[in-house]
């Protein structure tokens, strides 16, 4: 089961109301790499992965959901102030006509998220490569939001996720080294 | 959000005065942060290095570290976690604002 705590992982400031911004963060929120993706990824790999990886990826997964309320919180914070014209000029007058400024698991250009972002292969290997590219992925993305703002407070809390990813990508290749030396000593038995 | 005092509809029995806490609930919010981000990388590390005799003896203490931190705050700010894992006063105060993305 899993226990809420009432803290987010890393602080998340923002100096300004910014809707643009809240537009393009929400690719972290609802997109193909997004956290929302990531968390339930790990998760869902857990039963068919060995013994030895299951920790990893039950905390990485759990982890991705800290992230998914960071980001959550950023677009919250960027959008709280924000009037209905503000949101339009953004691009967000779709979003805002259906939802007004509520959240919605869908990617920068409004796609609502979809199970087909997620692979589960079954095979370990294939499953864990598929985990380092997402991780990957996300951090580039983390990059490319950093290099969109010049608001510094936000780009402090992006930078943490940047580095996050970087982070699960080791220990991801650190997991693939352990299978395939289990692998191999099994052989020799 | 930010200028919101914490816990202003929080009635007597609470901890603090409201308006002088707000600085430090975000200065010992953030120590818990820190020793938890520590926490949180060993955890990882160890998931995958779970021989690591130092890491262990590090992770050892710093959890014990980690529990009085979270208790100390939790007496002066409220609860952190439900379910039996935090104490509460009268009212139930795990209602009580502010949540994460409202500091």
């Amino acid at each position: 089961m899993w226990v809420y705590e009432k803290k987010l992982q890393y602080p998340v400031k923002v100096s300004k109301c910014d809707t643009r911004m809240a537009k393009f963060l929400t690719e972290q929120y609802g997109g193909a790499d997004g956290e929302l993706s990531a968390a339930l990824r790990y998760l869902n790999q857990r039963y068919t992965i060995p013994d030895r990886v299951i920790g990893l990826l039950t905390d990485i997964g759990t982890e991705e959901f800290a992230h998914l309320e960071m980001i959550a919180t950023m677009v919250y914070k960027l959008t709280k102030d924000a009037n209905a014209h503000q949101m339009m000029t953004a691009g967000l007058g779709a979003h805002y006509a259906n939802h007004d400024k509520a959240l919605y698991y869908n990617n920068a250009e409004g796609v609502p998220w979809t199970a087909s972002y997620i692979q589960a292969k079954g095979d370990p290997l294939a499953d864990l490569y598929e985990d380092i590219a997402a991780e990957e992925k996300a951090r580039a993305t983390y990059q490319w939001l950093i290099d969109m703002t010049d608001d510094v407070d936000l780009q402090d809390s992006l930078k943490f996720l940047r580095e996050r990813e970087i982070i699960h990508a080791l220990r991801f290749r650190e997991a693939v080294e352990i299978i395939k030396a289990d692998r191999e000593q099994k052989k020799v038995y | 959000m930010d200028e919101q005092p914490l816990q202003e509809d929080r009635p007597t029995g609470s901890a603090q005065p409201a308006s002088a806490n707000f600085e430090t609930y975000r200065r010992e919010l953030e120590q818990l942060q820190k020793i938890d981000f520590v926490l949180y990388e060993l955890t990882l590390y160890l998931d995958t290095h779970p021989t690591d005799m130092q890491a262990i003896q590090q992770y050892n203490q710093l959890t014990q570290s980690r529990k009085s931190m979270a208790q100390a705050f939790e007496l002066k700010f409220g609860p952190l976690m439900a379910y039996g894992q935090s104490f509460t006063r009268y009212p139930w105060q795990w209602i009580q604002t502010p949540w994460p993305w409202q500091v």
